[in-house]
Parts: structure tokens; C-alpha cells; sequence
């Protein structure tokens, strides 16, 4: 079991108001991420869960029982932090045993779970090391098999992931994946990078100033965003915005168009404008382009798309992925 | 670029740093050869340095007349006794003022500092008379609370500092592995601040083997420690140096070895959150 809900949540830390009111379901066996920029109450959000904090209002029901009040230790529920937290003076096999030791478990059962979840982790081999001898990705190992044995009703991650190479990050990222998809546990995840939330969440739940801005699956907050913040958060590179005539002429406030939903000609198009900076990835290409009459927007090509700054190019916005938006920022 | 150190100047700096070293140390080494005097060659004037004739009737003279063992004893209960107490105490206190600050934290470290600024003899009476009507006068285990109490506020400071450099986030981990508040600080903050722990240990065992106000003050025979034993021989009935030279020198010989064997571990001490 691993549901957890918020009720009315609200966190104050003196004069700040860092969370005003939150209420959130998670259900058994999600895959939740918190993503928003830093800053947005994500973490706290996480703390709060974990206990680490006192809510300074409202509820948080952990498998249908309040835990507002409970200490961190019996809520169930088991912490990656963004520092890995490891223990430095305790070997790996020290440190994945402690929550077990501390859970009382006799010595035969504590060493049978440790080397069960060396083996899941590919640790065994290290059991005897210290933290500081091993490498970043095996110690965010290390920090995972340190949750996992202990079987919690939900995992929360702290930008886990963050102190690791961009490689590494790829492959950890596929490993906590297929790590939820084994355990079926409840995982809450928190990032501020949008490509770890849309790869790995069921469910993503965007922050802003401490509240929360859309909660709904990767493909529907690519799909509907509910606001500009979602639309411009969720999709890299930006959607772009354009306002003005153009926006007017199609009813809206703004309109947004995601630079993969812009074709790309050299002879013909919609708009017309001028390639400031061209990269060139490979697999796509992205021009940061200055279009007359409407300013900058970025647009994916394929990867053969033969463009260099200075060259003019030609726009033609997919209709049918035109994203409208009144006044005040709400989609249409 | 590093800067240009001429041979010239690391010549004057060097002598500088012998000399200064030579001045403090002087004062241990004369208190070491006159206790090898007689009691006559120690007041001759002009002073003879190394020339004299060289006698252990001191030694002797002072372990025949004192116990000098039973003194031993005192300041070594008296002085790791009231650190290991000032220990058990401090360690909770910097843990909750480095972990979990409040807005008053940073004043009560203060105050706690503030009270090492007022002259002991201030408070003299009052903590004789209460010594004396609860009848801990000249008995060690007064002096390990008296002495335990005048540290405590050094103790605090140091491990606050010290701990204030262990991430928090470690003792969240703790926390969320089912770590209660004591296992917390036993089986997580305590062994990562070893070696703070032990330079706090070290530095607070020499200034309670110094300490002398209170120790002199608030006992007399049974309970004195090596600091009473010394002045014991600063009598007015007579010019005893050389005795008096022999009984400092054996009184400040333990703690000098146990300064020089953890030497690394007290300058670390001492400079600690001086440089980062």
C-alpha cells in the first residue's frame, strides 16, 4: 500500500509563504513527479511528505491514516536525497542495513535483504567499500538500495539525479524506471528537469510559487497545457509565444507553438524570417529564427536541414497544434 | 602568481619564529634545569645556565614530603572526568543548536561565551558557600562539577562548530531510516565528529589539568590535584625554587607528552573554522 493525500497543505516559513494551499492524490503504485523551476515549493513539498518539516497547515494522509503528526521515522516512507546522504563512516553494507538495524530485524534476515538488494543494484561487489570510494553513480546505488530494503509504502526522491554526468543521468534514470516497474511501489520524484518528469512520471504535478498548476500524465500536459507556465515549462525547447496581430487574427491573447510543430522550407511558408543561431544536433536541427512582424521563435528540423545563421528560411505553423490563450494566460 | 620569498626574508622570518618560539618555551625550560639545582645554585646570581652542579635531591625531597601520586590521580579524575561529563552534556546541546537553530540560537551561544568573560573570583563566594553546605568542599567530585561547568560553555563552541559542518542531510537520512533522536546521535553525528569530538576531548583535558582558581579555592588535601600540589611549595617559610621547579616539572610533564603525542589533532583543534 502506498497511497498518500494531501489535504489543504500549507507551509509558511516566517514571513514567506512558500506553500499557500495544496490539495493532491496519489494513488497506490504511482510514479509521480514534482517538476516546477527552483524555488516553486517542490522539495518542501517533498519534505513535508517525508515529515522532514511540519506543515504549518492541513492534512497529509499516508494509506488512509493521518500522519500530519507522525515523526519522520513512522511514516513508512524511505528518502533519496539529492546528496546521496550516505553515511561516510559505514561501509555500503552498513549503510544499506541501517534502516533494517534500526527496524530491530534479526542479523540472519538483515544480511539475506542486504545482498537481495545488492544484487538488484549491482553492488555486491562493493558491500565492504566506503562511500567515498565509490564512483557518483554507485553511490546513488548505494542510496537507493538503502530505500529499497526496507520495503516503505512509498519512495521519495530529491533530485536524485542531479550531481550525476549527463550519461550517467540517462542510465539512472532508465534504472529507477525499471526499478518502479519491479517494485509497483508509490514513487515521488522530484526534479526541475522536465525531460526526467515526461520520461518517467505517470502522473506529473507542476509547480509554480507554490502552487500547483496542472497535475495530469506526460502527454497530456504536452497536449493540453492548462496555462502559459505549463506550456512553456513542459516541451524543450520552449513552445514559442507569439502575440499581438497574429494571435488576434486567430481570437486569442497569445498563441503558443511548439518549435517541433513549425515545418521548416528554404523556398516557401507562412512566415518569413531570418536564422540568428542554427544548431545542429545530428538528429534534428533547432533555428533560433527572427521572423518579420513577430520576433523570435525557435523551430526543429530534421537533422539534414541545411541552415547557417544569416540565411532566410520559411515558417509554416502546424494549425492543429496551435495552442490558444486569453488574458490571463489561461488556455482557450 | 605566488609571491617571490627572497632568501633574505625567509632568513629574518626564520629567526623571528626561533626566537619568538625560544621566549615562550624559556620559561619551562629554566623551570626544568633548576629543578636539577640545588636550592642555592637556583637563586645564585648571576643565574648559571648549564653549568652547576647537576642533583635529583629535588625529585626525591618532593616525593618523600607529598604525594605526588595521589595528586596525579586527582587531576586525572578531575580533569577527563569533567571533559567526559562536559561531553555527554555538550553533544545534545551543539546538536540541537547546529541541527535545529532557532532565532535565539546564535544568543544563547553568546551568553553561554559571555559567561567565560566575567572574573571567576566573582562568583567565588557564592559557589564556596554552596560547596560548603552541601559538602562537596575538597572532595573531587565537586571539583568535577565545578570544573565540568567552567568548560562546558568551550566544549559547546567547539563541537557547535565542528557539527555545523556535517550536512544535515545525513542526519535526515537518519531520521527517515527510523533513526530515533539518541540512535541519531550515537550511531550517526557522534562517529562523523570523531575528530572533533577528540580535539575537544584533548584541549579540554589540558585546560582542566591547568585550571588552578577553582581547584586551589575549593580543595585542600584530599581531592587537590597537581595545581595545589605545586603551590603547596611556594610557602612563605622559606625559598624553596628548585623544589618548587621539580614538583611544576612533574606536574606539567604528563599533559606536555599527551599535548605532544596529539599535537596534529590540537592544532586542528584550535584553528578549526579559521580557515575554509
Amino acid at each position: 500500500m502506498g497511497s498518500i493525500t494531501l489535504q489543504k497543505v500549507s507551509k509558511v516559513f516566517g514571513e514567506a509563504k512558500v506553500i499557500p494551499s495544496i490539495d493532491l492524490d496519489i494513488k497506490d503504485g504511482e510514479f509521480v513527479v514534482f517538476v516546477g523551476p527552483s524555488g516553486c515549493g517542490k522539495s518542501t513539498l517533498l519534505r513535508l511528505i517525508a515529515g522532514l518539516e511540519d506543515v504549518s497547515g492541513g492534512k497529509i494522509v499516508i494509506d488512509g491514516k493521518d500522519a500530519t503528526e507522525r515523526a519522520p521515522s513512522e511514516r513508512g516512507l524511505a528518502m533519496v536525497f539529492q546528496s546521496y546522504a550516505l553515511y561516510p563512516h559505514m561501509s555500503v553494507r552498513n549503510n544499506i542495513a541501517f534502516p533494517l538495524k534500526m527496524a530491530g530485524m534479526d542479523k540472519a534476515e538483515i544480511d539475506k535483504k542486504v545482498a537481495d538488494a545488492a544484487r538488484v543494484l549491482n553492488l555486491t561487489d562493493y558491500l565492504e567499500r566506503k562511500p567515498r570510494q565509490l564512483s557518483g553513480g554507485q553511490r546513488q546505488r548505494v542510496a537507493i538500495g538503502r530505500a529499497i530494503v526496507r520495503q516503505p509504502s512509498a519512495f521519495l526522491f530529491d533530485e536524485p539525479l542531479s550531481n550525476l554526468d549527463a550519461a550517467l543521468r540517462v542510465n539512472m534514470r532508465i534504472e529507477i524506471s525499471e526499478l518502479h516497474q519491479q517494485l509497483k511501489t508509490t514513487m515521488i520524484y522530484v526534479t526541475h528537469d522536465q525531460v526526467e518528469a515526461m520520461t518517467m512520471a505517470d502522473k506529473i504535478v507542476v509547480l509554480n510559487k507554490g502552487n500547483i498548476e496542472q497535475v495530469g500524465s506526460p502527454l497530456e500536459l504536452y497536449k493540453n497545457p492548462r496555462n502559459l507556465f505549463v506550456a512553456g515549462f513542459i516541451g524543450s525547447p520552449k513552445m514559442n509565444f507569439v502575440k499581438g496581430q497574429t494571435a488576434a487574427q486567430l481570437g486569442a491573447h497569445t498563441i503558443g507553438i511548439r518549435p517541433e510543430h513549425v515545418m521548416l522550407s528554404n523556398e516557401s511558408g507562412e512566415w518569413k524570417g531570418r536564422v540568428t543561431v542554427a544548431e545542429h544536433l545530428g538528429s534534428d536541427t533547432f533555428l533560433h529564427i527572427d521572423v518579420d512582424g513577430i520576433g523570435p521563435v525557435t523551430a526543429r528540423g530534421g537533422g539534414e536541414f541545411a541552415a547557417k545563421a544569416g540565411d532566410t528560411v520559411y515558417l509554416t505553423p502546424d494549425k492543429t497544434r496551435i495552442h490558444k490563450f486569453n488574458e490571463g494566460g489561461l488556455a482557450i | 602568481m605566488a609571491r617571490k620569498v627572497t632568501t633574505q626574508r625567509k632568513v629574518i622570518m626564520t629567526a623571528i619564529a626561533w626566537t619568538l618560539g625560544i621566549l615562550i618555551f624559556f620559561p619551562i625550560l629554566w623551570t626544568f634545569l633548576t629543578s636539577f639545582k640545588s636550592e642555592a645554585d637556583a637563586i645564585a646570581s648571576p643565574p648559571q645556565f648549564l653549568f652547576f652542579h647537576w642533583t635529583t635531591e629535588n625529585y626525591s625531597e618532593v616525593q618523600s614530603r607529598s604525594n605526588y601520586l595521589g595528586h596525579f590521580m586527582n587531576s586525572v579524575i578531575i580533569s577527563f572526568g569533567s571533559t567526559l561529563l562536559g561531553l555527554i552534556i555538550a553533544i545534545p546541546a551543539a546538536w540541537a543548536m547546529a541541527f535545529s537553530p532557532t532565532k535565539r540560537t546564535k544568543d544563547v551561544l553568546m551568553w553561554m561565551l559571555s559567561t567565560k568573560m566575567m572574573p571567576p573570583v566573582g562568583a567565588l563566594i557564592p559557589i564556596y558557600l554552596m560547596f560548603r553546605n552541601s559538602g562537596l568542599l575538597d572532595s573531587r567530585f565537586g571539583l568535577v562539577i565545578v570544573l565540568t561547568l567552567i568548560n562546558l560553555p568551550i566544549i559547546v563552541w567547539m563541537l557547535y562548530t565542528y557539527f555545523k559542518e556535517i550536512p544535515g542531510e545525513i542526519l535526515e537520512a537518519a531520521r527517515m531510516d527510523g533513526a530515533s533522536l539518541a540512535k541519531e546521535i550515537i550511531y550517526v553525528l557522534t562517529p562523523m565528529a570523531v575528530p572533533g569530538i577528540a580535539s575537544t576531548l584533548l584541549l579540554n583535558i589540558i585546560l582542566a589539568w591547568n585550571e588552578a582558581f577553582w581547584t586551589l579555592n575549593l580543595s585542600a588535601s584530599k581531592a587537590a590535584p597537581l595545581t595545589a600540589f605545586i603551590a603547596s611549595y611556594s610557602s612563605p617559610e622559606g625559598l624553596f625554587y628548585a623544589k618548587l621547579s621539580a614538583a611544576s616539572t612533574m606536574a606539567i610533564a604528563p599533559i606536555l607528552i599527551l599535548g605532544w603525542f596529539s599535537q596534529k589533532q590540537l592544532v586542528r583543534g584550535l584553528t578549526f573554522g579559521a580557515v575554509k
